[in-house]
């Protein structure tokens, strides 16, 4: 028996060579391209969900401090509108105040005035109805008087009696 | 390159590829006895012939016109012969294991050994002239073999390749978690590092290379009738391997790799040294792969078969059990080998392809 095993026959080589190229052609087609591209697009996926990820996270952390910036913004915004408006109220109260006062010292002066004017109009008037009335009296009187002309001359005479001459 | 991560994370993997084999083992173990006892009481009975563990070995490793399944049941394979009148087809059953000549529409066809068809004169006597002028291309028992692995490699990757197209974005499942990880060592470990930015393109010829050998070893190393080939171990294999590398790394090659060969940096009156151990280097690269996966495995088919043969050589059941031991580390071992030289090959492809392709500047 011969043991020719380090010496190739051409029959295997022959076979050999169509079997593993035939093999690496349909593999290449079937199986590997398509294995390959999934894993690539799986790993390109798990980067990106993983740098998603981390900018969703920076994005959390980005907005929490700006929340919580805003909430201090707020707060100082809050205080300093408490603070303008219990301000303005004191303002509003005091001028409220002024205003009433004044207002009222006005109105008093006014008051007084047209009490004053009223007394005055009404001092008028009973001047005018007391002189009227006096008149009127006198004449009446006079007018009976001096029904007869001695007692016109009697008056006369009384009333030049009355005049002193000084 | 730091390879540990690989093992100790894919250890679990590992461990079930390796229970799966040490059962495929001890069923090895257990059938060559069975067949090897039947090929000693056969000769017993044809005569006090002395058990020869040569010839057993290198029949086992050898390649065949038929595969052998059980005792003297084997699969016949389909002879195809080129002759200088033509093609003749017929199967090799015809010649029922060598004791027959066949009739072919030819000439008449004797097998010797088992592998070597031979054409036989009018006068009964082997014809070498004639022999000569026939090419065989018979699907013998590594051809069969290979059919079958690389039928069971395409369906395996595509319907991984499915899978992957099935489950989209998903994390990878079943059968794919398997693959994956050695796809993934194959491309972060053995490609990129030695090929550079360019590896996708080298990818479906380093995988194919690396599952091809490694699925082929395992094959080999299966003692019942699917398996059994010793593929990988033939040294036809492996030079078709390395022819193929060759041809890639040399197509590939720009020309940094090509100045490199043939004007080297060296005084010029150095050129007639230089260029030819320049050129060697070209054909030693591929020539080495070649050499180291045969003489790999097939050292390793010896040896098991050898231990094995003890028992027989020592014609005594006493030695079994430490023979039996020695066989199972062999078996182990082995399994180890077969990983291990799938990677190398593949490795040093990818690093013949990266010097190839290498840009300097």
């Amino acid at each position: 028996m011969s043991f020719d095993i380090g010496n190739p026959s051409y029959g295997l080589v022959f076979w050999t060579l169509i079997a593993f190229l035939l093999l690496l052609v349909l593999l290449r087609k079937f199986a590997w391209k398509p294995i390959i591209q999934a894993l690539n697009e799986r790993e390109t996926s798990i980067e990106n969900a993983l740098a998603s990820a981390e900018k969703a996270k920076e994005e959390m952390a980005r907005l929490s401090n700006e929340n919580e910036q805003l909430l201090k913004q707020a707060r100082v915004e809050r205080d300093t509108i408490l603070k303008e408006a219990k301000e303005l109220k004191d303002q509003i109260v005091t001028d409220a105040k002024v205003q009433a006062q004044t207002e009222g010292a006005k109105l008093i002066e006014q008051a007084k005035k047209e009490i004053d004017d009223q007394k005055k109009r009404a001092m008028a008037e009973v001047k005018n109805q007391v002189s009227s009335l006096a008149i009127d009296i006198a004449r009446t009187v006079l007018q009976k008087e001096f029904e007869d002309n001695k007692k016109q001359e009697a008056l006369v005479a009384d009333l030049l009696k009355d005049v002193k001459l000084n | 390159m730091n390879f540990r991560h690989f093992f100790n994370s894919k250890k679990i993997t590992f461990t079930a590829i390796f229970v799966v084999f040490a059962i495929f083992s001890t069923v090895r173990a257990a059938n060559s006895i069975s067949v090897d006892s039947a090929a000693v009481v056969a000769q017993g009975a044809h005569g006090e012939e002395k058990f020869n563990p040569t010839e057993i070995i290198m029949e086992h490793i050898s390649d065949a016109h038929d595969w052998h399944i059980w005792g003297d049941l084997s699969l016949p394979l389909p002879i195809i012969l080129y002759t200088d009148k033509g093609f003749e087809f017929f199967s090799s059953g015809q010649f029922h294991h060598g004791t027959h000549d066949y009739e072919g529409k030819h000439y008449t066809y004797r097998l010797v050994d088992k592998k070597k068809i031979w054409v036989v004169g009018a006068n009964g006597e082997v014809d070498e002239a004639a022999s000569g002028r026939v090419w065989d291309f018979s699907i013998t028992k590594n051809v069969a073999s290979m059919f079958l692995s690389v039928f069971i490699l395409v369906l395996l990757f595509s319907s991984v390749a499915r899978t992957y197209k099935k489950r989209e974005g998903k994390a990878p499942k079943g059968f794919q978690s398997l693959i994956e990880p050695i796809i993934l060592f194959v491309r972060d470990d053995i490609a990129k590092p030695n090929i550079g930015h360019k590896y996708a393109r080298f990818m479906p010829l380093l995988l194919t290379i690396f599952f091809f050998i490694w699925f082929n070893n395992l094959l080999g190393l299966i003692p019942i009738f699917p398996g059994a080939a010793n593929v990988t171990g033939n040294i036809a294999t492996t030079l078709v391997l390395a022819l193929v590398v060759l041809v890639v790394v040399n197509v590939n090659g720009n020309k940094y790799y090509w100045k490199h060969i043939l004007m080297p940096d060296v005084p010029w009156w150095l050129y007639p040294i230089m260029i030819p151990v320049e050129l060697v280097g070209v054909i030693s690269k591929p020539f080495a792969l070649m050499i180291r996966l045969f003489a790999n495995i097939t050292a390793g088919h010896i040896v098991i078969l050898s231990l094995i043969s003890l028992i027989f050589v020592f014609q005594s059941l006493a030695v079994a059990p430490i023979s039996l031991a020695f066989v199972l580390f062999m078996n182990v071992l082995e399994l180890l080998v077969a990983f291990l030289q799938a990677f190398i090959f593949t490795l040093l492809t990818s690093l013949f392809i990266g010097m190839a392709i290498e840009e300097h500047h």
